[in-house]
């Protein structure tokens, strides 16, 4: 018997369970992580019933029910609905005693509208009204026609705005910059001149665009609420509509797949907190992107110098010493240190040099996406630098000596034995630092995020990568629309797809060097890093 | 220190060649530490000269002094001459890299580059800068041809050469280093991983070889030593003991010590 537990423990039968169990734990958080945070953000995609209340008071009041407080020794039960209808209620929730509900019913006519402003419409269409018609609406259902010819007035409107009105905006401002720096009267005189029939132009796009306004307002729906209160909602402001209580499980899904497209692709209303969020998807893959092109050469060339030039003495070892110290500096710190150099400093420095003429505004000399990678860059280079470094150190000795053999120089060695054999190792630091850059949000909010970003840091003007512009992070984003949003009830699952999104985007750049690893070590056959 | 017994360049060698290599008063220090004592060697053009004595005995050591792989190793240090084709390779002036050019190299354990047996064999002609691909094709055929690999690897000639038997990947380093034209080849104990099949065709092939290369060949093993070489130098403690043609040293050395490494009564 005694014996017997000897061995059970000579051969660390327990601590191969313990070690397991742990295992299991650690993997548990993760997938249960995972899936807490895709079940509460993918199911506000899938359309919710709508239920509809009748109080014992004889009102109704109609909305999704989002949660049921049971009863409890201090408080009644109760409903909380999503009532929608922010611009009657100003609330988009409301709390409902169940002892006051005479029943519950699901009313197949009942409609949800998703509108560019004041969120979720809940009621029933009456009208659509035009300039001189108008129709009743049979079943909720507003004319195809109707919502197209909306669609595309709001598209030429858009056009207008951004691309007509923007393009000459540029061209003034260059004017402008022009004017002041040059002196030569001839071209003063052509610029003004410019400049007026530019203003002309203007005013033309103006009174163009006050006119799609006018024609686009013109059409309007009246709508009814269940409490019987009348509302007109402006025919462009529908994204999508649909009788959430009359769908079949087809059109449900056709219906989250487009709520899916258009979180991915569209851009952000509402304050951020309805649409999509494409601009933060974009600005989080290009800053990250931006950040590995910097970090990992530099990181590399200070490893080899640091492994293999640096002479091991007090001051190798001290530098050594003081790299791994900054891999735990708060990333705050290094966001400060990104504000002081790169964007006072180097950005001021720019400005004076390149872009004097438009000073005092500055070009450089505030936050942008340039400056974000690079401060995120520094963050993460002790990481590179230790990996590299660690994997240099495994290339065997003897394919070096082979290389020095057959008359190599040492740089031939790095570049042609030593480089290619710790490409995998450099790929491991790589992915830690990307792992690492993608999550980081506090050196960001001081080095050029911003809550909304007019534009995108690439796009169609010369000189097409403005690595100036601020620009949008998923990760700021969730922070913006859970703390700092006026609505952040309703923003909620806005939050946890923001997130799954975010742990899918690094998820999927790291699968991407993962892949590029599993490669190169095949290459390498029997290497083992 | 000096010890008595020495015999440099003996009488009863003929002298039929060039002298290649020639070792004069050479110490060898790792740092505080003697490995060799006044060796005085030379090996002659189109021979075969073995290395052998017990472990630590600094044969190695003398080896790879020759194309100066000592210069890795920290705290590394030598004195006396070794010239190389009547160049003194320790003297500022000495051009490393063209020397190691000059003189190839076989390990102790086959080190192939984790790259295909193709990119294996070129490495040497590449780092020289060579770039004339019809030439490094027939470069890579003759040398894998000469150190009897061409047949059983020409139809994967492109694929990793970390897939090969341990022979093979032992001859494909030999033919890397007679890819690159050496005059000299250094091998330490180039046979010692593998088995008597893969033994008996890398010592044909120092036969072979003997007639373009001058071979310079560590081993331990006695019948080896005395199969392939034509002078055996017997090395014990650092010194040079014994160096003759190789059956006279194998049938009737001249010192005791030799005779009882030789006969198995130490080492």
């Amino acid at each position: 018997m005694i014996n017997n537990l000897k061995a059970f423990f000579r051969n660390g039968t327990p601590f191969i369970w313990l070690s397991g169990a742990f295992l299991s734990i650690a993997l548990m958080m993760i997938l249960g992580l995972v899936l807490f945070i895709a079940k509460e953000g993918l199911q506000t995609f899938w359309p919710a019933p709508i239920a509809q209340f009748q109080l014992m008071d004889g009102s109704k009041v109609s909305g999704i029910i989002t949660k049921y407080d049971p009863a409890t020794a201090q408080d009644t039960a109760k409903y909380q609905l999503r009532i929608g209808n922010r611009d009657l209620n100003g609330l988009d929730f409301k709390w409902v005693e169940e002892s006051s509900i005479l029943s519950i019913v699901y009313p197949k006519d009942i409609v949800l509208a998703e509108r560019e402003e004041y969120g979720y419409f809940i009621g029933r269409f009456d009208f659509l009204l035009t300039r001189e018609l108008q129709t009743s609406l049979v079943n909720n259902r507003i004319p195809e026609s109707v919502l197209k010819e909306s669609q595309e007035l709001k598209d030429q409107i858009l056009k207008i705005q951004k691309t007509e009105i923007g393009n000459i905006n540029q061209k003034v401002e260059q004017n402008r910059l022009a004017l002041k720096t040059s002196l030569n009267e001839e071209t003063r005189d052509r610029i003004v001149k410019e400049n007026l029939s530019l203003e002309e132009e203007y005013k033309s796009l103006a009174n163009q665009l006050v006119a799609l306004e006018a024609t686009i307002n013109e059409s309007s729906l009246q709508a009814r609420v269940d409490d019987g209160r009348i509302i007109t909602l402006k025919t462009k402001s529908i994204v999508r509509y649909f009788e959430p209580n009359n769908l079949t499980f087809f059109d449900k899904s056709k219906i989250f797949l487009s709520r899916i497209n258009e979180f991915i692709l569209g851009q952000p209303r509402e304050s951020n907190t309805e649409g999509g969020v494409f601009p933060a998807i974009f600005g989080t893959v290009l800053m990250v992107l931006i950040m590995s092109i910097m970090v990992v050469p530099l990181g590399v060339i200070a490893a080899i110098y640091l492994k293999e030039y640096a002479g091991n003495n007090l001051l190798t070892r001290s530098i050594r010493i003081a790299v791994n110290n900054l891999a735990g500096v708060p990333s705050i710190v290094f966001g400060v240190f990104g504000l002081g150099f790169f964007i006072y400093g180097v950005g001021g420095f720019i400005d004076q040099s390149l872009f004097k003429e438009a000073l005092p505004a500055p070009t450089y000399g505030t936050g942008g996406i340039l400056w974000a990678s690079l401060t995120l860059a520094l963050l993460t280079i002790p990481v590179v630098i230790v990996a590299t470094e660690e994997s240099i150190a495994a290339i065997p000795r003897s394919q070096r000596e082979a290389s020095l053999a057959l008359g190599s120089t040492k740089w031939q060695t790095i570049t042609n034995i030593v480089l290619p054999g710790s490409a995998p190792g450099i790929l491991t630091g790589f992915i830690l630092a990307m792992a690492r850059g993608a999550g980081e949000v506090a050196p960001l909010m001081i080095t050029g995020v911003v809550k909304l970003a007019p534009s995108l840091p690439i796009d169609s003007t010369w000189p097409f990568f403005h690595l100036d512009r601020k620009f949008m992070h998923l990760g700021f984003h969730i922070f913006d629309v859970g703390f700092q949003s006026p609505n952040s009830e309703a923003a909620k699952p806005m939050v946890f797809m923001t997130a799954l999104l975010l742990v899918l985007i690094v998820v999927t750049l790291n699968l991407a060097a993962l892949v590029l690893r599993k490669r190169l070590r095949k290459n390498l056959g029997g290497s083992t890093f | 220190m000096r010890p008595t017994q020495i015999l440099s360049t003996p009488e009863s060698v003929e002298i039929t060649n060039t002298e290649v290599i020639s070792i004069n008063n050479f110490d060898f220090f790792y740092s505080q530490v003697q490995a060799l004592f006044s060796i005085n060697l030379s090996v002659y053009e189109h021979s075969v000269m073995a290395l052998i004595g017990p472990s630590g005995c600094g044969k190695s050591t003398l080896l790879r002094s020759i194309n100066r792989m000592n210069d890795l190793v920290d705290g590394a240090r030598v004195q006396g001459k070794l010239t190389v084709n009547g160049n003194d390779i320790y003297s500022k002036g000495c051009d490393v890299i063209s020397l190691r050019r000059d003189i190839g190299m076989v390990f102790q354990k086959s080190n192939p580059f984790p790259k295909s047996i193709y990119e294996n064999t070129c490495y040497g002609l590449r780092i020289a800068g060579i770039s004339d691909k019809k030439f490094i094709e027939q470069s890579v055929e003759q040398s894998l041809r000469d150190a009897g690999l061409w047949d059983e690897v020409k139809d994967r000639i492109h694929e990793n050469a970390m897939g090969l038997s341990g022979g093979q990947q032992q001859r494909l380093c030999i033919a890397r280093a007679l890819c690159v034209k050496p005059k000299i080849l250094l091998m330490d104990e180039p046979c010692s991983a593998l088995d008597p099949i893969a033994t008996t065709k890398i010592e044909e092939l120092i036969y072979n070889l003997k007639k373009t290369y001058t071979i310079i060949i560590v081993t331990h093993n006695m019948q080896q030593a005395a199969r392939v070489s034509d002078f055996t130098s017997f090395f014990w403690l650092g010194k040079l003991i014994e160096v003759d043609k190789t059956e006279k040293i194998f049938t009737n050395p001249s010192i005791k010590i030799t005779e009882d490494y030789i006969s198995g009564r130490f080492g």
